[in-house]
């Protein structure tokens, strides 16, 4: 009886937003009366281990196996299966990232079992009731969950991440799936960096831009305020659609979610399939001529002026303050 | 972002094109705290403006669309928010040819160059256009674009910088409240936002397609519906992005596919009023949060635009391969007669409406407003077919404006005929003839709601006793029948019976009544009971405001007997200016009192047999009203004679209460068997009798634009007592001839240039000199036929309109454009041209 | 080479999304339908890898009567065989949606073939399950990764690329395969006037299948608690640049 929390890491770098599922899933075994296991599968797992038993996992396994090289959803979801069946787990979790879901519903797939992805509130019980994300977060869905093994993600920024009153356990237990080739199919071959660094997703300073910018050239002012401010470019998906930015810029639903300590959000209307993307960011400052945009409305701060004057203005002030 | 207020002067709702152009028009007449609200953020706040198309095709056949469209046009190009693009309409159909050299005609009446073109000439301005497929087109090169978001903005800043005008966006007005005013009158009081509550004087709603919506919540009403118009953008086309321009290429208007093509940018834009009418009530228009796009820019159903894509991808072969990348359901608003809804609404005092106004009028038809605010009617011109005081009741309901925009939406770009008649929402107000008149095959023309007969196919034998003829074009011969010129000619040889039932009439009473009558018209009300005025009233500029006929009654009792087009703005005009103190009493009494109008050589005789009354000139004269008992096949039934004559000949309009009147009908109709009486139409009465006797007709002869003396209309003298516009009036006399007068003219040959003989329509056809000028006078107005119509009794087809004093005198030769031929015109008189010194109706 | 696409078709909505009375759907009074903007991008690459490799695209729905709107877009942008699975009612739960789609599909291949490639959108805009391609792929007993934004076909191989932070990871994957697909992969292309009224004749097959409700059910939907903040407007143009550095000084940005 026990609730089993996939906890990522990256060769060996544990994922920050496991340590979210950890919080929140410690608390629904706690209510549940279950206890709160934490996996961490494949090579260099055991370099991520530390930060879990101090976030509630009672028991931490260690799943290894020589074709585990790297990650792979179909093998990382095969060995969470055969676990969970092992150790007779009756709920499975995850922090609702990419691989999170897609891992889980790997998982649910073979067991045959629903799966929830994205829940925000989970109350136990014979049947689970749960409130999940629609909509990348405007719209929210109560829903019910009955099955053998419970399979869930919650969604990622719903919790932050905080240590347990009195650390757990931890004992640290080994598994050994048992894998064939076919699990293997989909394991990652290689990986390309394009930006050392920080990225949008990671950049403590977020400068975007939207139709206000007018065109791709328009962002060479956004950009020399983001160098100067150590941060990044993002933008709305009209500017994708324009053509003046990669997608890889774009913030929201169907972009990059942003979590910023500022978002600067330059010429942008505030159209819901972007706010869903900025809305975890710590402070926005919207930039505006139209003081009654929706971006201004949603944002803590605005200057209402052309976003093509007021930021090589802020720019100059930075540059001028710095000497 | 100033602090919300609590009080204005005028709160202004809606900043689209139309109340922001407002509150700069009230900001340079001098009004001062001005608020103006817009649920919408700004610029665009998500009404019909932001998607509009923003063309002006200066061109239409209606005096008040195309002079405020040109008027319009004048404001962008001050502002500079304007570029003179060009536009084709092209024709696919010959029937459509002969539309365009209307639109020639009516360009000759407004002084807009215009030129028509073959199929080779239009390809060379737009070089991708199929010339297979067209026979023609019509061009004028001062079709502009504008930018209406841009003018809005500089409207108001205007109005900002230079009347502390407050503009709040996001602020959405929940109730409009209305208060008891003086005499009871309910007066607009409060506007209640989400931001706060503001009490004002005026409340203005130019809130487009909402605009009903908003009326409704202070019990007032402004007839319109929100009506999707499709169009979508498609692109990139590479000739157009070689132009590097916004707008490099004429606009084409296809007009049989009722589609348009605009270049924008690297792409075109193709709208269409072809579709399907798709109709929204407001309450289905999304909140500006809800819009995937704007409120006003629907989702696009593609189902409705593909007959119109494949006609577009027919005329120009490049659209086929262009990409659709934005497509809308865009919403405009549809009035019952397609015409704005301005002025004062009928139901709340200082409520305001300026709405179902396009761009292409907007900056024009705000200054209506304000002006109209401010002086007491529009200065700029007359707007009486804008005037929202114009609808009846049974106009301004959903089921009545649903039906006609249903009908009107395809006549957008339609051929629609002076005279046309709508198929939908007949019968809506009959008289108590309407019956008997079936049976006798009337064919009937809606007056507004009313149903009045215009010829009747029981009269078809007088075709053959007077030798009449279809008239040889169609066109003339649309919603015209040889019979109404033998109606007319039996009239002048026996007699006629006429259905007057429409006549709107209102009764004021109450020791202020004849005061107050008096201080509405130009001529003397405080005459002898039983005497009849006919009067013109005028606007505080001394302009016409209506032409009418007054009536003592009474002692303390005046009648008001007005047409039916007028009916609704002269009773809000009268209520406008009721004393508020209780000492006058206004009744409608138009559904008690049907009228029957008796004219004819015959008429005495036939009136004679039910009556011993004296009928001559002595016993019943001429402009009397005297009461009477009617002997009715052995009903008696008590009515008042007016001897009267709008037609030329001698006769009454007889007057009895609405219950009376199919025994009247009877005993007339049998009374006369054997005298020739024959129902008679409108045909007769309000064009061919009308015009031999040059009588003027409110709407058409008679505008705020002209005065008395310039319509013939002045009396030698001016009355003692102060009257609404008399001041205005006097300085007119003071000035001595009027520079203009209104003539009768007559066609010295009507062949035209295929040798057919035409028939002018009274449709704003230009008055040419001899050497196919215009004819303008100081004040810009141009010579144009005003009514037209076939004179049976002096053989020429007769046209009424404004001359130049040296050029309204008998025998001068000018020319009339009709269909872009030019026809020999000879100015006939200043007055009739048939029994011109009255013997017939006075002897 | 043949590819199928599995699209959704949801509403478009604008900056706030109502539910309808029940609770059980969006109120879609107001608002128009799309195609689930990583199924729109689907559709595009499996049209541009059909005309790289002269293949068959085939797009596959299960949804109400009217998807077959989003069906003719996909047909006017380039797909030649259309497909819906007709259902009434509210949306399929995902185990039930995507048992009915491995019958389909399993039901197409037994007659005209294999598809080398099944493309589903990485999720669907509406309810984001984030599962129905990949219970499919397993119950076809096929490959699958999600996320990509990018594949190059080679030797019965699909080369897929997955954006990460900072990069993207590469898969290998055999085909017959499945990818859930990201938005960004490509910039979809508009129909032509011409694509769009030939999209009007083409043929939609539209075949009813069964299949039993999983586990997890609806209650209702409903809109997140809006936070209203008041926003502090630092000035006006060029001249609030003092009091905006003043603001990242404080927030410790401006290090």
């Amino acid at each position: 009886m026990s609730l089993l929390i996939l906890c990522d890491h990256d060769r060996g770098t544990l994922d920050e937003a496991s340590l979210e599922a950890l919080t929140f899933g410690r608390e629904l075994a706690a209510r549940a009366g279950i206890a709160c296991e934490a996996v961490v599968i494949g090579a260099g797992a055991d370099t991520a281990l530390a930060p879990l038993a101090t976030h509630g996992a009672q028991r931490v396994h260690l799943a290894g196996h020589d074709l585990l090289t790297d990650y792979g959803p179909e093998a990382w979801g095969e060995t969470l299966t055969q676990l969970a069946r092992s150790i007779g787990a009756t709920a499975v979790m995850a922090c609702g990232t990419d691989r999170g879901n897609e891992v889980l519903a790997h998982v649910a797939a073979r067991l045959d079992e629903p799966f929830v992805a994205n829940c925000i509130d989970i109350t136990p019980g014979d049947t689970w009731t749960m409130t999940r994300v629609q909509w990348g977060g405007s719209l929210l869905e109560d829903a019910t969950l009955d099955a053998g093994i419970r399979v869930v993600s919650v969604t990622h920024h719903a919790v932050e991440a905080t240590l347990a009153d009195t650390p757990a356990e931890g004992s640290l237990v080994h598994f050994t799936p048992e894998l064939g080739v076919e699990a293997v199919r989909t394991v990652v071959k290689d990986r390309v960096v394009l930006t050392q660094g920080i990225t949008l997703s990671t950049s403590p300073v977020v400068v975007g831009g939207g139709r206000g910018v007018g065109s791709e050239d328009g962002f060479a002012k956004l950009e020399d305020l983001a160098g100067a401010l150590g941060g990044v470019i993002g933008c709305s998906r009209a500017v994708t659609n324009n053509g003046w930015r990669p997608h890889s810029d774009q913030v929201g639903q169907t972009g990059t979610r942003i979590a910023p300590d500022i978002y600067i959000a330059a010429g942008i209307s505030g159209a819901i399939q972007h706010w869903v993307g900025a809305m975890a960011a710590k402070n926005i400052l919207a930039i505006n001529t139209d003081g009654e945009a929706n971006m201004v409305a949603k944002a803590g701060f605005a200057v209402i002026g052309d976003l093509h004057k007021v930021i090589p203005a802020i720019t100059e002030e930075i540059i001028r303050r710095r000497g | 972002m100033s602090e919300f207020p609590n009080r204005a002067n005028v709160v202004v709702i809606g900043a689209g094109i139309v109340g922001s152009c407002l509150v700069g028009h009230l900001a340079r007449l001098g009004w001062t705290d001005i608020v103006l609200l817009d649920k919408g953020p700004l610029p665009n706040p998500g009404g019909s403006t932001g998607h509009a198309s923003n063309f002006i095709f200066p061109v239409d056949h209606n005096k008040e669309m195309a002079l405020l469209g040109e008027q319009s046009a004048d404001q962008f190009r001050d502002m500079e928010l304007s570029v003179d693009c060009g536009g084709i309409e092209v024709a696919r159909t010959e029937e459509r040819m002969e539309e365009l050299r209307r639109r020639m005609t009516s360009a000759k009446a407004w002084g807009i160059e215009a030129h028509l073109l073959s199929p080779a000439e239009v390809r060379e301005l737009v070089p991708f256009v199929n010339d297979d497929v067209i026979l023609g087109g019509f061009y004028c090169p001062t079709v502009s674009v504008v930018d209406s978001l841009e003018t809005g903005t500089t409207m108001r800043r205007e109005a900002i910088e230079t009347a502390g005008c407050q503009v709040f966006a996001n602020t959405e007005v929940l109730d409009i409240e209305t208060a008891e005013g003086a005499g009871g009158v309910t007066t607009v009081s409060t506007v209640v936002t989400d931001k706060g509550t503001i009490s004002t004087e005026y409340v203005v709603i130019a809130c487009g397609v909402w605009s009903n919506r908003l009326a409704n919540m202070a019990g007032a009403t402004i007839p319109l519906v929100p009506t999707v118009h499709q169009m979508a953008d498609v692109g990139p086309i590479d000739i157009l992005a070689e132009t590097n321009n916004e707008i490099g290429y004429p606009i084409v208007r296809d007009m049989d596919s009722f589609c348009y093509e605009r270049q924008s940018a690297g792409s075109m834009e193709v709208g269409s009023y072809g579709h399907r009418a798709i109709l929204h009530h407001p309450d289905e228009i999304p909140s500006n949060e809800e819009a995937a796009l704007s409120p006003t820019e629907m989702p696009f159903t593609p189902d409705d635009f593909d007959e119109q894509m494949e006609q577009a991808i027919e005329l120009m072969d490049m659209l086929g391969e262009a990409e659709i990348r934005y497509a809308i359901n865009g919403l405009l608003s549809l009035t019952p007669d397609s015409m704005p809804c301005l002025g004062e609404t009928t139901e709340v005092r200082n409520l305001w409406s300026a709405a179902a106004v396009w761009v292409k009028e907007g900056p024009g038809m705000a200054q209506v407003v304000a002006e109209w605010m401010t002086y007491g009617y529009p200065r700029v011109i007359d707007v009486h077919g804008a005037d929202i005081a114009r609808f009846y009741e049974g106009e301004r309901s959903d089921e009545h404006i649903w039906s006609r925009a249903d009908e009107s939406f395809i006549k957008t770009y339609g051929i629609v005929h002076p005279q046309e008649q709508w198929g939908g929402r007949r019968n809506i107000d009959v008289g108590p003839y309407f019956s008997r008149q079936q049976d006798l095959d009337a064919t009937f023309f809606q007056a507004r709601t009313w149903e009045r007969p215009q010829w009747f196919g029981s009269n078809a034998d007088l075709v053959e006793r007077y030798g009449l003829e279809e008239r040889p074009v169609e066109w003339d011969n649309r919603w015209w029948s040889p019979i109404t010129v033998g109606e007319h000619l039996n009239l002048r040889e026996n007699c006629g019976l006429v259905d007057l039932s429409a006549f709107q009439i209102y009764e004021l009473e109450g020791p202020g009544a004849v005061a107050f009558a008096d201080r509405l018209a130009v001529n003397k009300i405080d005459v002898a009971v039983g005497r009849s005025i006919y009067t013109p009233w005028l606007t505080p500029d001394g302009g016409f405001h209506s032409d009418l006929t007054m009536m003592r009654m009474g002692e303390d009792r005046v009648r008001i007997v007005t047409g039916v087009f007028d009916g609704g703005r002269d009773e809000f005009w009268v209520r406008k200016y009721m004393p508020t103190d209780g000492s006058v009493t206004f009744r409608n009494i138009t559904r008690q009192v049907t009228t029957l109008g008796l004219w004819g050589p015959n008429a005495p005789a036939v009136l004679g047999q039910l009556t011993d009354q004296d009928l001559s000139q002595d016993g019943s004269s001429y402009g009397s009203i005297i009461p009477i008992q009617l002997d009715c096949g052995g009903n008696k039934v008590d009515a008042s004679l007016f001897r009267i004559s709008y037609v030329g000949d001698t006769g009454w309009e007889v007057y009895t209460d609405w219950g009376n009147g199919p025994v009247l009908w009877d005993a007339v109709m049998a009374a006369g068997a054997d005298l020739g009486v024959r129902p008679t139409g409108g045909g007769v009465y309000g064009s061919s009798g009308r015009l031999e006797k040059g009588y003027r007709l409110m709407g058409a002869e008679l505008e705020s634009e002209y005065n008395p003396l310039e319509a013939g209309l002045a009396r030698p003298k001016v009355k003692a007592a102060d009257f609404i516009g008399k001041e205005a009036y006097l300085a007119a006399r003071e000035q001595g001839d009027p520079e203009v007068q209104m003539s009768v003219l007559t066609v010295e040959d009507q062949t035209d240039s295929h040798g057919r003989r035409r028939f002018m329509q009274g449709g704003n056809e230009p008055i040419l000199t001899p050497d196919g000028n215009r004819i303008v006078d100081s004040h810009g107005r141009a010579s144009r036929v005003t009514s037209a119509g076939f004179g049976p009794s002096v053989g020429k087809h007769l046209l009424m309109a404004y001359l130049p004093r040296e050029l309204a005198v008998p025998g001068t030769d000018l020319q009339v454009m009709y269909m872009n031929d030019l026809y020999p015109v000879k100015v006939a008189s200043t007055g009739a041209v048939f029994d011109a010194d009255d013997t017939r109706m006075k002897s | 080479m043949r590819i199928l696409v599995c699209v959704k078709r949801v509403p478009a909505p604008g900056s706030r999304i109502n539910v309808s009375d029940d609770g059980q759907a969006v109120d879609t009074a107001h608002l128009g339908f799309t195609t689930s903007p990583h199924e729109e991008c689907a559709v595009e690459e499996a049209v541009q890898i059909a005309e790289k490799h002269d293949g068959e695209v085939t797009v596959l729905t299960l949804g109400p009567a009217e998807a077959e709107e989003q069906l003719r877009y996909a047909a006017s942008v380039g797909a030649h065989k259309l497909l819906l699975i007709p259902i009434t009612g509210v949306d399929w739960d995902p185990q039930r949606t995507a048992s009915a789609l491995t019958t389909a599909i399993s039901d197409i291949e037994a007659a005209d073939g294999t598809f080398d490639l099944v493309l589903f959108g990485n999720e669907s805009a509406d309810a984001g399950g984030f599962q129905v391609g990949i219970r499919v792929a397993h119950a076809l007993e096929r490959p699958v990764v999600n996320g990509i934004k990018g594949i190059d076909l080679a030797d019965g191989t699909a080369s897929a690329r997955r954006e990460i932070d900072g990069g993207f990871e590469v898969y290998e994957v055999p085909m017959p395969a499945v990818l859930g697909i990201k938005e960004g992969i490509n910039l979809p292309r508009y129909p032509t006037m011409k694509g769009r009224l030939a999209s009007k004749k083409a043929e939609v097959s539209a075949t009813a299948v069964e299949a039993v409700a999983g586990g997890q059910a609806r209650v209702r939907l409903h809109r997140p608690l809006e936070q209203v903040s008041e926003t502090v407007i630092l000035g006006t143009g060029p001249e609030a640049a003092p009091a905006v550095v003043d603001l990242l000084e404080e927030l410790g940005v401006l290090s």
